[in-house]
């Protein structure tokens, strides 16, 4: 057990995956899938991470839980160096992590019974008189135990979630990663399953590590969030800090890029392009081909590290946004420096 | 919603699509009327499974007529499209009316250059060399923001963007000018910075062209961020249809508060988010009368037994399907938003 609070310890995670390119495969190069993240998880909160398709945030969460090797770096799973561990070693610590996948159609045998889905972790770790306590387990997430014996065929999306849920539950872990659990969900389905998912941390002290590419749904879960773009995190912090006065011109753009269902006008940043590939990403900050603040000479040579900007918010960024939120001009003119003219950027606020 | 006649592109009165299986017969949709004229954004919302895709597909043609019985009007420029002979429905498809898809990944032929994919468009309707075809990919490329344009054409569609995918659908189906545009969950697939750059797209090419977009969605922000009118569609039937701000500002329709009520809110934390308790009812077997009653909070005596007709419950409201008395909606109504705003922290 550690002293302190944190469940999860991460230091200068990093994780590379070879590609072969060309058709004699001999030029070998690396997608930087994950790059020197520093990171940690406290117990009892959840811990949203955020990005785009491709920025490494489910890479993450499965090195958390050793689901993959590491390049480099360590991961100190309560108190305890799991990054080298060998998988045998590691199979008592497994019951203490869980993970919760976002197809529900996928993620579930559709040759097994509800009832050996959620008992095969029982089954797994040599545990008795699963039966009544997979029984319990479906009531817990809001199944009938009549259910034990059917096969999931034969429930909606929103059901096999519960399913899977339940699964997670089984052996009363302290750490569950839920990978996008809600994101193949009609909206009136999701609100459900996030409901239960809080009301699981709540009745059993859990911790989550909760991904999703959908802003609004971390903002109803998440107690601190990271934001991650091209495999590293660009800001970290408070969720609240976060939403109302985001520092890294990134997370403004992507909080700024979600519709709303609700009047008013507002400043909308456009970012043109599309994120760069991972397997040669960016100079430097790795967001400055898109950024509207970007400063020729800095940006693209000096690597801006995370730094605490406000209490318990920090940014990777070498000209943080001042104020949220902003106007284009403001955006553009960081400490009176107007950004060099870079055609394809032009208009990219818009009054809505 | 248009009251000029003139500017009326398209007039469906009716629609009823039923899929025969060996389960029974499915309706997918039921008696779906609705007008969309030039200028106008018609957000389609609703859940998996409530007929906004299907409906669409009728419109287009795109069903087999031999396995679909479908019933109604769609009336386009004085032509009932269900009842045109294929030959002459394949000249309006494509050409006057054009179809986007969720999944630019599937709707591009992996193994022929981008530009000749348009190109090829292009020849469908209209007599060009194929020289003159592929300029006008090109220009429309350029059009709808690919840059390089000219060099990008001579791509794969696997050396475009998700993104880039989507702008050269728009480009193919912009290739005979359309009057109607249906994009069917447009940026489903995409991610929110470029979700983004392809509604800014669709907007400006609404505009510059003059058209009609037909647009159908689950998220109701990228509705409510476009749309003029808004049609809400549950088991295969209206629930609710009106002007957009109506709906998102005085929506009518129980199920309308809830989808709007469960929608997690990016500018504040709730409390808790209000869910509609259980799931969609199988389309083989609908509820009788209403068929959201089963899910309803309001449900009392009528709702499982007359399906409420889509009418006006007042001359300034838009219509809805509810049995529930003007009075009460206005006040529930009132209740609901205090409820959700009152979860400010």
């Amino acid at each position: 057990m550690s002293a302190n609070g944190n469940l999860v310890e991460v230091e200068n995670l990093t994780k590379r995956f070879a590609v072969k390119q060309g058709v004699f495969a001999r030029g070998k190069t690396e997608v930087h899938a994950v790059e020197g993240i520093n990171l940690t998880v406290r117990r009892g909160e959840t811990l949203g991470i955020v990005g785009e398709s491709g920025c490494g945030k489910s890479t993450t969460a499965r090195l958390m839980l050793r689901l993959l090797d590491l390049t480099a770096g360590t991961v100190r799973f309560d108190g305890t160096d799991i990054s080298t561990m060998s998988q045998r070693a590691l199979r008592p610590l497994r019951r203490e992590m869980q993970m919760i996948f976002q197809d529900p159609y996928s993620s579930l045998n559709p040759r097994k019974t509800v009832g050996q889905i959620v008992g095969a972790p029982f089954a797994i770790h040599g545990q008795k008189g699963a039966k009544t306590r997979v029984q319990e387990l479906l009531e817990t997430v809001g199944l009938s135990p009549e259910h034990y014996n059917r096969y999931p065929h034969e429930f909606s999306g929103g059901q096999r979630q519960r399913i899977g849920v339940a699964r997670a539950l089984a052996l009363s872990p302290k750490l569950i990663v839920c990978d996008e659990p809600v994101s193949a969900l009609d909206v009136s389905i999701q609100a459900q399953i996030l409901n239960l998912l809080r009301n699981l941390q709540r009745d059993f002290n859990l911790t989550y590590v909760f991904i999703s590419h959908d802003l609004s749904v971390i903002r109803q879960i998440a107690d601190r969030i990271a934001v991650m773009y091209l495999g590293k995190i660009v800001e970290l912090g408070d969720s609240e800090s976060i939403y109302e006065h985001p520092k890294h011109p990134y997370t403004a753009a992507l909080l700024s890029a979600v519709p709303r269902a609700t009047s008013g006008g507002r400043e909308r940043i456009v970012l043109s392009g599309d994120v760069p590939s991972p397997v040669d990403p960016p100079a430097a900050c790795v967001f400055h081909p898109r950024c509207p603040r970007f400063h020729e000479g800095q940006c693209d040579v000096e690597t801006p590290q995370l730094r605490e900007l406000a209490t318990g918010q920090s940014a990777a960024c070498h000209y943080p946004l001042e104020k949220w939120p902003m106007t284009d001009d403001e955006i553009r003119q960081a400490e009176g420096a107007e950004r060099v003219d870079r055609p394809h950027l032009e208009g990219t606020a818009h009054e809505l | 919603m248009s009251t000029s006649h003139d500017g009326t592109l398209l007039d469906v009165r009716g629609l009823t699509v039923r899929f025969p299986t060996s389960d029974g017969v499915v309706q997918a949709v039921s008696d779906v009327s609705f007008s969309l004229s030039r200028g106008e954004t018609l957000g389609v919302v609703g859940e998996s499974g409530s007929g906004k895709s299907v409906s669409n597909l009728a419109i287009m043609g795109l069903l087999n007529r031999q396995r679909t019985a479908i019933s109604g009007q769609v009336e386009f420029m004085g032509r009932d499209l269900l009842t045109l002979p294929p030959d002459d429905l394949r000249h309006i498809r494509g050409k006057d009316i054009a179809m986007v898809f969720q999944d630019p990944f599937a709707c591009l032929h992996p193994m022929y250059r981008v530009g000749a994919q348009i190109a090829e468009a292009v020849t469908a309707h209209q007599d060009v060399s194929k020289d003159a075809a592929w300029a006008r990919a090109v220009e429309l490329l350029d059009h709808v923001g690919i840059p390089n344009a000219k060099s990008r054409a001579r791509d794969y569609p696997h050396q475009f963007s998700g993104g880039m995918r989507q702008r050269a659908m728009i480009a193919m189906a912009l290739v005979h000018n359309p009057s109607i545009l249906i994009c069917d969950e447009p940026t489903t697939a995409l991610d929110v910075t470029v979700q983004a750059q392809i509604i800014e797209l669709i907007e400006e090419v609404k505009r510059e062209f003059d058209i009609g977009v037909i647009l159908v969605t689950h998220d109701l922000g990228v509705v409510a961020e476009t749309a003029n009118a808004v049609m809400v569609m549950y088991a295969g039937r209206i629930m609710e249809y009106g002007p957009a701000r109506q709906i998102f500002e005085q929506p009518q329709h129980p199920y309308t508060w809830g989808l709007l009520d469960s929608m997690p809110s990016i500018e504040r934390r709730l409390t808790a988010l209000v869910p509609i308790e259980g799931s969609p009812p199988s389309l083989l077997a609908p509820p009788p009368g209403c068929p959201f009653h089963p899910r309803c909070r309001y449900r009392f005596e009528p709702c499982p037994v007359d399906r409420p007709p889509l009418v006006s419950p007042l001359p300034e409201a838009h219509p809805d399907a509810c049995h529930l008395a003007w009075d009460e909606k206005v006040r529930e109504g009132a209740k609901r938003s205090v409820t959700r705003l009152g979860d400010a922290a």
